[in-house]
């Protein structure tokens, strides 16, 4: 039964390496590209989900399924910081627990129904760049599937860098444009320095524990966590500076915006439902050494936060859809790694289910709404169209209440839950930084209140009103297809149902039906904090839920109506500086460009002009001039007369001869 | 028992005789001939110095020798045979194909 | 006729060193090739006779077998191969010889002055018996198969590799050159 969680990793390698190298023939139409695609994903999710039934009644959620493919790095020898000698062994290995089984099980959905999006998405492309589209998203499935099922760091690092590899190839599909080519190299320059700090992690890991497998680090920390105590902050830390990449966390979010330049199911599947989440798994995946590390708990707890209040703000004042969403996505990831930070790693994971469900759901329907207006993005030229898509709008809908955290939808179970976390962590002082979780949690709140806002502000500006874009496109808006439609109808679904795995306690009045947390308890448990009273939590859920009603309200006000448009140009008047702003996403960019990219880019360009032409260049040639030089005079040598030769070696032998005399 | 010094004066005058053959005569053959008796003489004063310092390893290094001097002399005289077809000479005044 | 009697390896000894140099000598001075090689067929054998002095007996053996069988073998095969009318009419074949003799001599000179000399600074001692192997005497063949195969292996497997390479190198030289192929 091992060679099943193989076959889930080999599905998806094969749909991959069929279309990659057969794609470009001439006889393979895009029927077959879609069959081959849809194949790879879909067996890949038979497989999966055989796989965690296979697990869970063999053995059980408390026990680990750990499959070693093949020894990859065989043994070597190496010194840990103790001073012993410890072997390096990497075995290309798999591991199965709670923890990957959530992350497979919606990696492999969500990525099936996407591919099935995709085959209508995409039908506008030739056949060459449908096959190049299929090959790249079957292969992001393999690398993510890696990831998620990696057991020990370095394996999760070659799914790490596949799915970096995927998001660059697939942010530049449509690489004839310049800035969408370019958009992708900042996704993978970006993330080059959060993997940077990834790879010094398991460095530090290894030379720390003499191991990268997560099993065997986890034993050795529980062991002894007084033994490691400084290391685990430095190796927690490293680890969350990958996680920062590729995750979108600041300062390093600015490639996600920008990433939207790829076709919209690709930002629906890569960079809002699975790969950003990426980091989220990877911190829960090692959160035993985030257990023992208080201080770079505190460090994600902050920098989450931060982001989630930070994206928020420049979601506001977005006007293409998909930077809406992007902007909201970043502010989603914030608060997973909130989560995590406050010891919650369950409720992080959680919420990175659900929000697969609606973000994917969000994505698609803005995808499908770009499709029906011929490639329209921005928001200011659309309105009116619930009408003409009753079924984007449905999902669209449903998936932003889910997003805003309103109750009954996934989203409000999981946001809650997180919030709730956040806020026992600050009344519980955990680890001495109540303040800080306590300011966090207020943080969260505003990022609550601002979420709601500017997603409805969205949903009101492209469906509520009149059409405000050419007459033209309108004519030809026509409702998605059914490959794209039933995505989101299933999707949309999910975005409803998902939440009630992990419906926490005082929402069910203290009956115990957390199912999502019992189920991660054994792989990514919730540090234990202040335990609230029921009368307190939901007081909290009713703040949440209030602040969150009160953002959906505004913004129906603001822009629905006789008077739409009218208080937002206001405010803008009122206060221009801080409109630019936001609309100018707090400039980082701009100060990026100025502080890093210039200087980087006059470097190089001295190192070309200066260092490589004069320096370098200058020297070699002017050593092959003397060379020639040389050669030029040495060549009245060179008779081709052998008896000349001979001479000479005569005259060196004499030479020779008298050196030994004298 | 023959003094040391007797092989190494034969060997030295089996050095000269080489030498000067192969700067004075033209025909390659001829100067082949003369790499071969400059290894022979070379070979000589293992063998004398075997003997006299009772080592047999210097009885293994003409072996190493006369193996490289067969080796050699296969590739000069098949250096000779294709010369011989390009110019109908074995005069090695008349090749000089590798000047600078 | 004693002192013969008592010197017989000496008097060997001078008999093959003419013998020897005397070929040597005609290598150098014979106008003809085929003359030439069969005068260093005089030297080479001479050597042979002075290693068998030496008690290098197994070498003696090789010499004869290799350089006055195989090698001279291919010397008199390539002078008939070359057309011997053309080789020998050399011009002027000797021209430099008179300088060249003198080089010689000098060198000659200074390289037995040299030996001599270093010889002097250190006399060797006695000579000891040879072909001992682990404390028990054997054959000559057998002591240069010990050293050869245990000490110098590595060696050994390099000069056949060698070996191999100018077999190789010797059948493409001599091979006819194919139809528009510069040879």
């Amino acid at each position: 039964m091992d060679a099943v969680l193989g076959l889930v990793l080999l599905f998806p390698l094969l749909g991959a390496l069929t279309n990659g190298l057969l794609g470009h023939r001439r006889g393979w139409s895009k029927k077959t590209t879609a069959a081959v695609a849809l194949l790879g994903s879909g067996l890949a999710m038979v497989a999966a989900w055989v796989a965690i039934g296979h697990w869970l009644i063999h053995f059980g959620r408390h026990h680990a399924w750990y499959v070693k493919l093949f020894s990859w790095i065989p043994t070597l020898w190496g010194q840990t910081t103790s001073g012993q000698l410890a072997p390096f062994t990497v075995d290309f290995a798999l591991r199965l627990d709670g923890l990957s089984a959530v992350m497979v099980f919606f990696v492999t959905l969500v990525g099936f129904l996407i591919h099935v999006y995709s085959v209508g998405y995409m039908d506008g492309e030739g056949a060459r760049g449908y096959a190049r589209y299929f090959a790249y998203l079957n292969l992001f499935m393999f690398a993510m599937l890696t990831l998620v099922l990696g057991a020990n760091l370095v394996v999760m690092f070659v799914g790490w860098e596949g799915v970096g590899l995927c998001s660059y190839l697939l942010i530049g599909y449509y690489f004839t444009e310049g800035w969408c080519a370019s958009a992708g190299k900042k996704a993978f320059i970006v993330n080059r320095v959060g993997d940077f700090g990834f790879l010094l992690g398991i460095f530090l890991a290894y030379k720390v524990f003499g191991t990268v497998d997560f099993a065997e680090i986890g034993r050795l920390v529980e062991g002894n966590p007084s033994g490691y105590e400084g290391y685990l902050n430095a190796v927690g830390l490293l680890l969350f500076v990958g996680a920062v990449g590729k995750s979108a966390q600041l300062p390093l979010y600015v490639w996600l915006p920008d990433a939207m330049a790829g076709p919209t199911p690709v930002s629906a599947l890569i960079h809002a439902a699975t790969m950003v989440t990426a980091g989220v798994y990877m911190v829960a995946r090692a959160n035993v050494v985030y257990r023992y590390a208080p201080e770079a708990m505190v460090v994600v707890a902050v920098v989450g936060g931060l982001t989630a209040v930070f994206a928020a703000s420049i979601g506001l004042a977005q006007n293409d859809l998909k930077k809406v969403l992007a902007y909201s996505t970043v502010s989603q990831l914030g608060y997973m790694f909130l989560a995590a930070g406050a010891g919650a790693f369950g409720a992080a994971m959680f919420h990175v289910f659900t929000h697969a469900f609606f973000k994917a759901c969000l994505f698609l329907g803005a995808g499908s709404v770009i499709h029906a207006l011929g490639g329209e993005q921005d928001v200011r030229r659309m309105g009116g169209l619930r009408g003409k898509l009753p079924t984007t709008y449905w999902t669209f809908v449903v998936a932003t209440l889910a997003l805003a955290g309103i109750p009954v939808f996934s989203g409000f179970f999981s946001k809650d839950e997180i919030l709730g976390r956040v806020f026992a962590a600050g009344v519980g002082d955990l680890h001495g930084y109540g303040r800080v979780y306590l300011g966090l949690w207020v943080l969260g709140v505003v990022g609550a209140f601002l979420t709601a806002f500017y997603m409805f502000r969205a949903v009101h500006m492209v469906f509520s009103g009149q059409y405000r874009g050419e007459a033209e496109r309108l004519h030809h808006v026509h409702e998605a297809p059914a490959t794209m439609a039933w995505p989101l109808r299933i999707l949309g679904v999910g975005s409803v149902v998902v939440g009630f795995v992990g419906m926490g306690k005082a929402v069910t009045f203290g009956a115990d039906v957390n199912w999502f947390e019992h189920f991660l308890h054994d792989t990514a448990p919730v540090v234990a904090t202040a335990h609230l009273s029921l009368g307190l939590e939901w007081v909290l859920i009713l703040l949440s839920v209030g602040v969150a009603g009160l953002g959906i309200f505004l913004a129906t006000r603001f822009y629905t109506g006789p008077h739409a448009f009218q208080t937002p140009q206001h405010l803008t008047q009122r206060f221009p500086r801080l409109y630019a702003l936001l609309a100018n996403k707090y400039y980082v960019d701009e100060v990026y460009e100025k502080t890093i990219v210039k200087p980087l880019e006059r470097t190089s360009y001295f190192s070309w002009k200066g260092l490589d032409t004069v320096a370098i260049d200058g020297t070699l040639n002017a050593l092959a001039f003397f060379t020639e030089i040389a050669g030029d005079f040495l060549r009245f040598l060179q008779t081709g007369n052998v008896r000349n030769y001979v001479l000479w070696i005569l005259a060196g032998a004499a030479a020779f001869v008298v050196l030994l005399a004298v | 028992m023959i003094p040391v010094s007797w092989y190494l004066v034969v060997s030295v005058l089996l050095l000269a005789c080489g030498l000067v053959g192969l700067a004075v005569r033209r025909n390659f053959i001829t100067v082949l001939m003369s790499v071969e008796l400059i290894l022979n003489a070379a070979n000589l004063n293992f063998v004398a110095f075997a003997r006299q310092l009772g080592d047999v390893a210097g009885q293994v290094f003409p072996v190493f020798v006369i193996t490289i001097a067969a080796a050699e002399a296969a590739i000069g005289l098949g250096i000779i045979v294709q010369l011989t077809r390009l110019k109908s000479t074995v005069a090695l005044d008349a090749v000089q194909e590798m000047r600078g | 006729m004693q002192f013969l009697v008592t010197h017989f390896a000496q008097a060997v000894f001078m008999l093959l060193a003419l013998f020897c140099l005397g070929g040597a000598v005609g290598v150098v001075l014979f106008r003809q090739p085929v003359h030439a090689a069969l005068s260093l067929l005089a030297s080479f054998l001479g050597v042979a006779g002075l290693f068998v002095l030496a008690q290098g007996e197994f070498l003696a053996a090789v010499q004869v077998l290799v350089y006055a069988g195989g090698v001279m073998v291919l010397f008199l095969f390539v002078i008939m191969f070359v057309n011997v009318r053309t080789v020998g009419k050399e011009v002027q074949y000797l021209r430099p010889l008179v300088p060249a003799a003198v080089v010689g001599a000098l060198l000659f000179s200074a390289l037995a002055l040299t030996a001599l000399w270093a010889l002097s600074r250190r006399p060797l001692q006695d000579p000891s018996p040879l072909a001992m192997v682990e404390g028990a005497m054997v054959g000559n063949t057998e002591a240069v198969g010990w050293v050869l195969y245990r000490d110098y292996l590595l060696p050994f497997e390099v000069v056949s590799v060698l070996l191999l390479v100018a077999m190789v190198g010797a059948i493409v030289l001599g091979r006819k050159p194919k139809e528009g192929e510069r040879p």
